[in-house]
């Protein structure tokens, strides 16, 4: 608890800072609103229709490969922790060849990912 | 931290007296506050030496008129901005609007928490700092995606989603990277993976094995990507988004996004050293300056100790700072796809396949071969470090360019 604790502090010490100082921005600033002031930029001219459109499917697509790698990449931290010792121990090669099953269907996939086309960002390629 | 405060409390009589529990909650308050002035400070001083740097390579002065040689320049900034009108657009979602900068604002601080300023000097000394760190980052991203989201514009929405695209490919090969040194080290504590370390070169991570060496770049890349810098800074591309996700942010609020952009300037730097140029470790240097200063006190001498291990780190971290600096003035932009394509076809395999062959190195490699390794490896850095000085002296000196080393000018 010791150790987590100045991380609660620094939360409530960034936190409290952030809003006095936009407290403070918001006291000190002048408060002059007009119609074309508090529309949307859009190089000047008015506003064409809201920005609540569809947006390109590849970003969930990003979104989704990240999931699935970052999982991936998370689950292999506690082994990569007791790599060293496990050698140590003599254990290398058992360790390998745990991971390695593990490591073989990752990169499986990842191949299988490119070959479908799924990192490929513009259309053409 | 606790052993230094413990230090501080049996040598301090007036504190003695207090409850142990209030001490340290005093002192994790000041230590606290410390790291917030620091990171504070850092974050206008690199905006103003960005400008610089960014004159003296562009062949102009940059600010030089507020205070000695533009040095006050960002505070002057600062103190404009504060003074500016609050604009939130009519049609933006304000809740989420105005609670976008607090997650950047606390997810940057929350970084610094774990970082080692030196060998006592760490505000929170983690068993899984690194990973803590992955995942305080991550929080940068959520108030990316909602600022962009929020603003109600397509711009913002584009910025945005692209940043949350780039933050989060990125983070695949960081993690990747983070995870070979956790494995070489042992230990995901940030403290543990600096003592695996040493002071000298050949002690360095970088140079313990060519595998390591080879994944510090898509580290360096990835943390690039990450904090949104050059080459790598699709979501500001002003001549193609405006300003991005912060394009409808103005006043303090705009201030906001820009503290974090260089405040994870540090971070940048402090990571890579933490990772792979030996942290804090001084080796004999704090002994040699206690001998020097004669000190006999133990809690001075800690102090002396901790204060020339800061030293070292801030050189080493400034140092990579440095050179993201002058990458931002160097490099052209890329584009988005070439952005996508270098994170998922080049930097993730190549740090897969650093993985696997690291694991096979470490079984099969008896240790007086890996230090035989480790010597050959920082004899060529030292050679490469020394062409490349070379390189620099016969330019100016074969093109007629006379070397004014005069960063004040």
């Amino acid at each position: 608890m010791d150790t987590y604790l100045p991380i609660l502090i620094m939360f409530v010490i960034a936190g409290g800072f952030a809003g006095a100082f936009l407290l403070l921005s918001y006291l000190l600033g002048p408060k002059k609103p007009t119609d074309s002031k508090l529309s949307v930029y859009e190089c000047g001219l008015n506003p064409v229709g809201s920005a609540r459109e569809r947006f390109s499917v590849k970003y969930y697509l990003v979104a989704i490969l990240f999931i699935v790698f970052d999982i991936e990449v998370v689950f292999m931290y506690p082994w990569a922790v007791n790599y060293k010792n496990a050698i140590k121990d003599g254990h290398g090669a058992y360790m390998i060849a745990v991971m390695g099953v593990f490591f073989v269907m990752l990169v499986l996939g990842l191949f299988y990912e490119w070959r479908k086309g799924a990192m490929n960002w513009s259309n053409q390629a | 931290m606790q052993p230094f405060i413990d230090q501080i409390i049996s040598e301090c009589e007036i504190l003695q007296g207090l409850p142990l529990w209030f001490s340290y909650l005093i002192f994790q308050l000041i230590f606290c506050g410390i790291i917030f002035v620091f990171v504070a400070v850092f974050a206008m001083l690199a905006g103003y030496a960005e400008r610089r740097v960014a004159g003296r390579i562009q062949s102009r002065i940059g600010p030089n008129r507020v205070g000695p040689q533009g040095i006050l320049q960002s505070l002057a900034d600062g103190i404009k901005v504060f003074l500016k009108e609050d604009i939130i657009p009519t049609h933006a979602d304000h809740i989420l609007f105005r609670l976008a900068p607090y997650f950047i604002f606390i997810g940057m601080f929350l970084s610094f928490v774990a970082i080692p300023f030196s060998s006592q000097w760490v505000i929170a000394d983690l068993d899984i700092g690194i990973f803590y760190l992955l995942a305080v980052e991550s929080l940068v991203v959520i108030g990316i995606v909602m600022s962009g989201w929020a603003s109600n514009n397509k711009w913002s929405l584009l910025g945005g989603m692209r940043s949350a695209a780039q933050i989060v490919s990125y983070e695949v090969p960081v993690a990747l990277t983070i995870l070979l040194v956790v494995m070489y080290s042992g230990t995901m504590s940030i403290q543990g993976i600096i003592m695996a370390q040493g002071a000298a070169p050949w002690n360095w991570n970088i140079f313990q094995t060519p595998f390591l060496f080879v994944a510090f770049f898509p580290l360096f890349m990835g943390s690039l990507a990450e904090g949104n810098r050059m080459p790598f800074d699709m979501p500001e591309a002003e001549s193609e988004l405006v300003s991005g996700y912060n394009t409808e942010y103005s006043g303090f609020r705009f201030v906001i996004f820009f503290f974090a952009e260089f405040s994870n300037l540090y971070l940048i730097g402090a990571l890579a050293t933490v990772l792979f140029f030996g942290g804090w470790q001084a080796g004999p240097l704090p002994d040699f300056v206690n001998g020097l200063l004669g000190i006999e006190t133990p809690l001075s001498a800690a102090i002396v100790k901790n204060l020339v291990e800061l030293c070292v780190f801030m050189f080493k971290s400034l140092c990579l700072v440095f050179i993201v600096i002058q990458l931002r003035w160097t490099l052209p932009r890329v584009r988005v796809d070439q952005l996508m394509n270098i994170c998922w076809k080049y930097l993730v395999p190549v740090a897969f396949f650093n993985l696997v062959v690291m694991g096979i190195w470490m079984v099969v490699v008896p240790e007086y071969v890996t230090d035989i390794v480790a010597l050959c490896m920082t004899a060529c850095g030292v050679l490469l470090l020394g062409y490349f000085f070379y390189r620099v002296a016969w330019q100016l000196k074969n093109t007629k360019a006379r070397l004014r080393f005069n960063p004040l000018s």
